[in-house]
């Protein structure tokens, strides 16, 4: 039994099985979701208690022409969700990190990109499922939207590359980390950057100098193109501005996660 | 005899600090191996080096007959690594940490491997509680027990007991031995001679960037000033205290 088994493991070329061990992958870290629900509600708790602040505290001061203010603030209380919920995935590639449970894998015979990608795509999900359960609470709230399957679609597609696009910075910040809080903080800047877009009001309220910041940093242009989507509405050119920005960001943030992971490896 | 591990003129440095000055040894089939070394000797940068997980500067090293930097991914197949801080996923139970990495070794029934290798390692109870909850006894054995998922025929072992209580060093001493007679090499990392002296069939020692000595035990020993002999005032243990006492009171029962 023994020697039979250890003649399996003798085979010349390594054959590698890319999607089952992502598969391991993701299965190991949605357990991890599943056993920190707090980290969901953690995630989801703050973008709806804004949600609340703005509808029912500020949303009477607040004049967007639109009637209902929650349709006008549902995209950009989505962004902020995720822009929290990417910092958790920091912080669950830095105690891997540190653990040395990235050492075992590494000395694995596993293609060393399914580790990564299997926060990745853990990522996506639990971001996901933060989304769902928003959406939700704004629907209790008074959020309606006339917007067809494809139009749904069409903002599930754009909130998944929003996610992945902070995904890849997450994991810059993950890898490259000397302390936990470290991990975590870079997303800061990132949640507060819907403030200083359309998301709670529109820009022509603003002083020249940040309304032109807030008309041309990306999170404007996804809340346009994800509003109007939802609205029913001609999206214009923001669809593709939101786009570009989503795979510009994804792209360089790809390489240099990718760069400072072979470093961690190496 | 076969060699699984051929080092020559090993060479490795981080930045301005010389680790590794041109380390050689052999490590043969089937035996276990000690590499012994004060702290920062350079033990982990060695096992890293061989596991792949560092690349060497200069020198060559083949691991089972596979060069460490042109095939990797071959000796990755062919060995497993226990590391010096015990490589086990937490938020998972020792069950899941055991089926993750069966599954990712490809091995055809994974809850199976995983519960034969839980009753080996006396973990049968603790399978369903994350590991978070286990000792640190129980980790490393958790951690030991996923290194021996799918049979490797070398394992490293960095430091195993560093950090458990007697007990838990005797249970990893066991275990090692074990390993050894079902024909499995062992490299082995430690700071304690007697564990040297325990265990392995060959020990070498690495001091300043070097091995300055690499033999058998008895090789060794011969290095060795001869046994002194001395006089030293024993102060009795709890045990001679606790057999005392037991005695008085059996002497009164008769
Ligand atoms: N990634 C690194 N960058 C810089 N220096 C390093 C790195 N890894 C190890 N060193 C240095 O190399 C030397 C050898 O370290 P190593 O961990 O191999 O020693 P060791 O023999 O395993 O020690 P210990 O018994 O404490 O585990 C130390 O001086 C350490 O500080
Ligand atoms: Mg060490």
């Amino acid at each position: 039994m023994t020697m039979e088994l250890q003649t399996e493991m003798r085979t010349e070329t390594v054959k590698k099985h890319y999607f089952s061990d992502i598969a391991v992958m993701l299965g190991r870290s949605m357990r991890h979701i599943t056993r920190s629900l707090d980290t969901i509600i953690t995630v989801t708790i703050m973008p709806i208690a804004m949600m609340l602040l703005f509808v029912y505290v500020f949303g009477g001061a607040i004049k967007t022409g639109t009637e209902n203010y929650v349709n006008y603030l549902l995209p950009g209380i989505l962004l902020i969700a995720i822009a929290t919920g990417i910092s958790y995935t920091a912080l669950r590639l830095f105690t891997d990190k540190q653990r040395g449970i990235f050492e075992r894998f590494n000395s694995m015979p596993i293609a060393r990109s399914t580790v990564l990608w299997g926060h990745v795509l853990t990522s996506l999900v639990s971001n996901a499922i933060s989304v769902v359960i928003i959406i939700l609470v704004a629907l209790i709230m008074g959020f309606r939207s006339p917007a067809g399957i494809l139009s749904w679609l069409a903002v599930a597609g754009i909130l998944a590359l929003f996610t992945l696009a902070l995904t890849w910075v997450a994991a810059i910040a993950g890898l490259g980390a000397k302390s936990a809080d470290g991990a975590g903080a870079f997303s800061y800047p990132l949640v507060f950057l819907p403030f200083i877009s359309s998301a709670f009001v529109p820009t022509d309220s603003m002083p020249a100098v940040v309304r032109a910041f807030a008309e041309n940093q990306p999170v404007t242009s996804i809340v346009e193109a994800i509003r109007a989507l939802l609205a029913d509405q001609p999206v214009g050119n923001n669809i593709w501005v939101a786009l570009a920005w989503c795979l510009g960001i994804t792209i360089v943030a790809y390489i240099f996660a990718i760069r400072a992971y072979k470093r961690n490896a190496a | 005899m076969e060699k699984t591990i051929e080092v020559k003129g090993l060479q490795k440095s981080f930045k301005d600090i010389e680790v590794l000055k041109g380390v050689d040894f052999e490590v043969k089939r089937g035996e276990i191996f000690a590499l012994l070394g004060s702290n920062g000797a350079g033990k982990t940068t060695t096992v890293k080096i061989l596991a792949t997980l560092l690349k060497p500067d200069n020198g060559t090293v083949t691991v089972n007959g596979y060069d460490v930097l042109a095939k990797a991914d071959n000796v990755r197949q062919s060995m497993s690594l226990t590391g010096q801080f015990a490589a086990v996923d937490e938020v998972l139970t020792g069950r899941e940490n055991l089926v993750m990495i069966a599954k990712l070794r490809h091995l055809n029934q994974p809850g199976q491997v995983a519960d034969e290798l839980l009753k080996r390692f006396g973990l049968s109870e603790a399978a369903d509680r994350r590991a978070a909850t286990y000792s640190g006894g129980m980790r490393r054995r958790l951690d030991i027990a996923m290194s021996l998922v799918g049979r490797p025929r070398l394992i490293f072992l960095d430091e195993p007991t560093t950090g458990l209580d007697p007990e838990g060093r005797l249970e990893v001493w066991k275990m090692v031995k074990e390993l050894s007679k079902s024909g499995t090499t062992v490299f082995l990392t430690t700071q304690y001679l007697d564990e040297a002296e325990q265990l392995a069939d060959r020990i070498a020692i690495l001091h300043q960037g070097k091995i300055i000595v690499n033999g058998t035990l008895a090789e060794l020993k011969s290095l060795f000033p001869p046994a002194k002999v001395e006089y030293v005032e024993k102060q009795p243990s709890l045990e001679d205290i606790f057999l005392a006492i037991i005695g008085k009171k059996e002497e009164k029962v008769n």
